[in-house]
């Protein structure tokens, strides 16, 4: 497969253009400058749908769940598929953040940080959907355990507290590791700006000055948390997918799932990265610094998981022919043919057949062809948690039983406010703190020498 | 004499701050002076550089011995909470074992990870800010191109370590009284 060059550059690996540290100060903290009109309507884009979804949550709690479709036998809906949906679209996050930083992958350095807040912000925003799904949310703290009057514990053999604890680690892990990361690049903000803002970055700097003893520290905790992260991110998807593996349901209890279920939170993940950072690498003047270079390699891990998918989905198909299991061959020839027949192919569609576009170097490093790429993938992966989760339940083993589920103005309402509560905080983020890692890319721009030569 | 403070409140340490723009000057003037035997030093710079430390020659962060026993205590936090618990009140659940430890693996891994995580951020908290050294003098500059050594000395022995800066290769040398 024909590669794009990195661009010219002074660094060891060729991928800034910016050619000294000072430049990439000057260039960070200049994406921190007041906001654009542009800026400022998205951001209201951004808060209306969340008011949607506000509006939508009220009369949920006011009412109950029937507004959302809820009746036997489908109640885990269109909120259990967005929630998968989140879940999963972090994932690329840590995977760029953590996994390539393990591989010393080069390439990650430009755009690591706006997938770390991307993943911190999807959990956050997955996090919501199990309390608004469970209807009574003022006593959602009954999923945890602790000691109350009825003596009861939680019950640990249960794949949704697992689920739990592993989304609860996730959100906390991701967070920290976004946390930890920003504070030097935070210190170099506050180094540049005056004002109330000085004072604001001064005290989210944590009194960061970058001494010998700070990074011989920092450094070491980086790579550790880089470590601890990189299993995390593959374990959460697993205990998403046990949800449906450990389940008997037709459609469900496979093997594949674990794999099928990270491959696919992976490749999601980089369809949301490249909606993104397309648009905002352009509002915040940082082409120079995200090049055709670093999204012809997220085109390839794209492609890569795409075909991974691809291989599932084929397989998934293939296990159900083979087994001779009449319920688990009913539920397959109905995701293809049966009343759901237009969500199973828009999934099959968007996921394995539109990521093999990629396979062209052209399609690769045209931003506009993967732009529309990235948003046929993230139409795509909210779909095959929909067939997955939906028409498994529609039709199980006892056929009169069985019944169809269309989503209802209350599931639109919420996954609105979702997508509108993602983009506030993606957004905010943006303009605050600094969208591009200061201090990696530093780390990579060898610094000048007086007898001359690299080090 | 009135005693300077920073602006966290630690009382300033005298000594001489050099500016290095060279990364090769920075570190032949860190060997030069551990050479000298003169102890206490801290360098700043923007990011961590192979150079500066391998002429700084610290020993390994004991960062990692933390994220170990944070790790092993969430791991044992985790089939200890999920044993106890299951014992506690049993309740049979689809004819497993009341103490059944595959599922509880889960648990355990989630816990080993989030602990491990946030004892090393705990760690360098400790290590690099609360136990870290204060009242050294600072400049904006170093978090941008510029790699900062800070030598602790007083009166006598300054005019000697800034004849070292400058014969490194300083762009610039000042003395910071206390």
């Amino acid at each position: 497969m024909a590669a794009v060059a990195p661009p010219r550059s002074v660094g060891h690996d060729g991928l800034v253009i910016t050619q000294t540290h000072a430049d990439v100060t000057r260039d960070v903290v200049g994406t921190l400058s007041p906001p654009t009109r542009g800026y400022v309507l998205l951001l209201l884009g951004a808060v209306s749908l969340f008011l949607i979804g506000i509006v939508t949550f009220l009369v949920l709690v006011k009412d109950g769940l029937g507004h959302a479709g809820y009746q036997p036998p489908i109640f885990w809906s269109v909120y259990i598929t967005t929630f998968v949906f989140w879940v999963g679209i972090g994932h690329a996050g840590t995977l760029i953040s953590a996994i390539l930083f393990l591989f010393r992958s080069p390439w990650r350095t430009a755009v690591y940080r706006s997938t770390e807040a991307m993943t911190v912000f999807a959990v956050m925003t997955a996090g919501l959907f199990p309390i608004i799904h469970i209807g009574r949310q003022w006593i959602f703290y009954w999923l945890l355990p602790y000691p109350n009057s009825r003596f009861l514990w939680p019950n640990f053999k249960s794949p949704l507290i697992w689920d739990v604890f592993a989304i609860s680690t996730y959100l906390t892990v991701s967070t920290t590791f976004l946390v930890f990361g920003l504070i030097p690049d935070v210190a170099a903000v506050r180094d540049k700006a005056s004002g109330w803002r000085k004072k604001v970055y001064e005290l989210a700097s944590v009194g960061w000055r970058g001494t010998d003893n700070q990074w011989r520290h920092y450094s070491r905790a980086y790579l550790y948390l880089a470590a601890l992260a990189t299993p995390l991110v593959l374990s959460v998807h697993s205990v998403v997918s046990w949800d449906f593996a450990v389940s008997i349901l037709p459609g469900w209890h496979g093997t594949i799932f674990a794999p099928y279920f990270v491959a696919g939170a992976i490749y999601s993940g980089i369809g949301m990265v490249l909606t993104l950072i397309i648009p905002l690498r352009r509002a915040l003047r940082i082409e120079h610094m995200i090049t055709a270079y670093h999204f012809d390699n997220l085109a390839k891990l794209t492609l890569l998981t795409g075909s991974i998918l691809f291989y599932a989905y084929g397989m998934e198909y293939f296990v159900a022919w083979y087994s001779s299991n009449i319920f688990e061959q009913t539920t397959f020839y109905r995701r293809a043919f049966g009343p759901y027949w237009w969500a199973g192919w828009t999934m099959i569609i968007c996921n394995a057949f539109v990521s093999q576009l990629l396979w062209f170097r052209k399609i690769r490093t045209n931003l506009t062809s993967l732009f529309v790429i990235s948003i046929f993938i993230n139409i795509g992966m909210w779909f095959e948690r929909y067939v997955i989760i939906v028409s498994s339940l529609s039709n199980d083993y006892v056929p009169w039983a069985w019944d169809q589920l269309n989503p209802t103005w209350a599931d639109w309402g919420i996954l609105a406010g979702s997508f509108g509560w993602f983009g506030m905080w993606f957004l905010l983020f943006a303009k605050n703190f600094p969208i591009v890692a200061i201090q990696e890319i530093k780390e990579m721009i060898p610094m000048p020498r007086k007898r001359g030569g690299h080090h | 004499m009135a005693v300077r403070k920073t602006a966290r409140g630690a009382r300033r340490k005298p000594g001489v701050l050099a500016s290095f723009v060279h990364v090769d000057a920075a570190a032949d003037a860190i060997r030069a002076l551990r050479a000298r035997g003169i102890k206490g030093l801290v360098v700043y710079s923007a990011a961590p550089n192979h150079e500066i430390e391998e002429a700084l020659d610290h020993r390994v962060s004991p960062v990692r011995l933390i994220t170990l026993i944070g790790g092993l205590t969430g791991c044992a936090a985790g089939f200890g909470m999920t044993l106890w618990m299951s014992y506690d009140w049993p309740v049979l659940v689809g004819g497993k074992p009341i103490g059944s430890v595959p599922p509880y693996v889960v648990i355990a891994f989630e816990l080993t990870i989030l602990l491990g995580a946030l004892s090393t951020v705990a760690a360098v908290a400790l290590f690099s800010i609360l136990m870290g050294r204060r009242g050294v003098p600072y400049d904006p500059k170093f978090s941008d191109d510029t790699i900062g050594v800070f030598v602790p000395a007083t009166q006598d022995l300054a005019r000697q370590v800034e004849q070292m800066m400058h014969s490194a290769g300083a762009v610039e040398v000042r003395y910071e009284g206390a």
